[in-house]
């Protein structure tokens, strides 16, 4: 009984992972027409990544999304708006904090920055400009969660966030240094990443759905974009400060 | 065999690393604020280590198998030779590079539908919505909309042309869309993007924005390198948003017509 779920989800994964597979061989073969090279490491990193999917998935289900969901209904329940968005804000700014897509894009930003002497030329200058547009990003995707939050609690419609987000973003974009735009774009989208958005999901779903008035699937999403969106403005402020 | 445990060993470190601010913050509300045990603490615990575990194979596996490949391909398809023209010509034509941008569709269409955070998200939506979203026609959706916005981005990096122009009228195609889309669907549409460019996406879509940019003369890899993400966020909202409105009409003539 053990075996057969799980040889049903690596099956699941293979499927999921099989287009990427196809699109690469199909090009290597038909369009470049050269053999691929490492075709051994090529086949144990497709076994890696099978499992890897499959674990993930798996994982997901089993902890993270049951919790987040019996948290959100606990935190409805007891009613403390403080406490919530005080969770809300450490959620945000912990999964941010360390996402490692995150440090690598700053790490580059920061060689930009250097580059076209917005800053000192100097390592010092650059780990701690790094290190400041980390934190500025941390900050925002904190702050869009506690927003996210309110919005939910409030039934505010989901794209009223949004909408002023967007207007700020095309308004500030003439004034940012043309460096930052790039980065301060793909920022956000980078610091939600691996566990934060599936866990934002089931905390947006598990508050709309034990709130009173709202619905899970109108009010419940809308948490990510907005993270993504806040981390946009907040990058482009820090760009134009420095 | 050793070496390769300890490096093993190394990559769970660091992953445990990464995700321990969240698990923290997780279990410290819950015993701290909400004051009561974990529920099934053996499965939480287990369901931990198979996060972890499987995040570590993923990106070892996206590391041995994917990345190498996607960079070089990105390489191959831009050489002169293949392009067929000469080297000497400084000028290429955004038209030579047809290939680049079929790549560029190929891939963001299958690494949308590997997406682990979007199937597990686009399953939790079937589910709350009671069938009448499909966890399949979402990810479809989806993974049309990034292969688009790749393709986009590809161009964008070829020509030469400013990202901003691209993202604010995306943005205005969104604000439209949004007056006219069913109001259920609209928060999910904005977070599609978002949860798609996850682990699998983020890397192999940045590695070939600057793999482009590298190899494209004229081409600054550390500017013109970003914005594919952007982008690849921004246009699955329109196309989920469309999705549900062609559902939406087709529905709603159905309807009209059985009555």
């Amino acid at each position: 009984m053990l075996k057969n779920p799980f040889l049903k989800q690596l099956m699941g994964s293979f499927m999921d992972l099989a287009p990427i597979f196809v699109v690469v061989l199909i090009f290597q073969i038909l369009i470049v027409r050269q053999p691929i090279p490492n075709i051994g490491s090529v086949i144990s990193g497709t076994i890696f990544v099978i499992l890897g999917l499959t674990f993930f998935i798996q994982g997901l289900e089993q902890s993270l999304f049951p919790i987040g969901e019996s948290l959100a209904y606990a935190f409805a329940r007891k009613g403390s708006l403080f406490w919530l968005l005080t969770f809300a804000f450490c959620l945000g700014f912990g999964a941010a904090v360390a996402e490692p897509g995150l440090i690598s894009v700053v790490e580059k930003a920061a060689n930009i920055v250097g580059k076209s002497k917005l800053i000192e030329q100097t390592d010092a200058a650059k780990t701690s400009y790094a290190l400041g547009l980390r934190l500025t990003v941390a900050l925002s995707i904190g702050l869009a969660i506690v927003v996210g939050v309110l919005r939910i609690i409030k039934g505010w419609p989901v794209y009223y966030p949004v909408l002023l987000a967007y207007l700020c973003i095309a308004t500030m974009t003439p004034f940012v240094p043309v460096e930052i735009i790039g980065i301060a774009y793909d920022s956000g989208v980078v610091a939600t990443s691996s566990i934060t958005a599936p866990l934002l999901t089931v905390i947006g779903v598990g508050l709309a759905t034990s709130i009173k008035g709202r619905h899970p699937l109108a009010d419940g999403f809308g948490l990510i974009v907005l993270a993504s969106l806040m981390s946009t403005i907040f990058v482009m402020v820090y760009g134009m400060s420095t | 065999m050793n070496d390769w445990l300890l490096h093993f060993s190394l990559k769970l470190l660091e992953t445990g690393q990464n995700i321990l601010p969240v698990v923290i913050v997780i279990i410290g509300f819950q015993l701290l604020v909400i004051r009561k045990p974990l529920a099934h603490p053996k499965k939480t615990i287990s369901g931990f280590m198979y996060l972890l575990l499987g995040i570590v194979f993923l990106l070892e596996g996206l590391d041995l198998a994917l990345f190498p490949l996607g960079n070089l391909m990105a390489l191959q398809l831009t050489t002169p030779d293949f392009l067929g023209v000469s080297s000497l010509d400084k000028v290429v034509s955004w038209k030579d590079y047809f290939w680049v941008y079929i790549f560029a569709a190929s891939l963001g269409f299958s690494s949308a539908l590997a997406e682990p955070s979007l199937r597990a998200v686009s399953l939790k939506a079937e589910q709350i919505s009671g069938g009448t979203i499909r966890s399949w026609g979402l990810r479809l959706s989806v993974a049309i909309g990034v292969s688009l916005a790749l393709a986009l981005g590809a161009l964008r990096i070829v020509m030469g042309l400013e990202l901003y122009l691209f993202i604010i009228s995306s943005y205005i195609l969104v604000l439209v869309q949004t007056r006219f889309a069913p109001k259920l669907i609209i928060g999910l549409a904005y977070d599609s993007g978002g949860i798609t460019t996850s682990m699998v996406t983020v890397p192999l879509v940045s590695s070939l924005g600057m793999g482009l940019a590298s190899a494209i003369p004229g081409r600054n890899p550390l500017l013109d390198g970003f914005g594919l993400l952007a982008l690849a966020s921004i246009v699955p909202m329109i196309i989920v948003m469309g999705y549900a409105q062609i559902a939406h009409w087709l529905n709603k003539s159905r309807l009209s017509s059985n009555s």
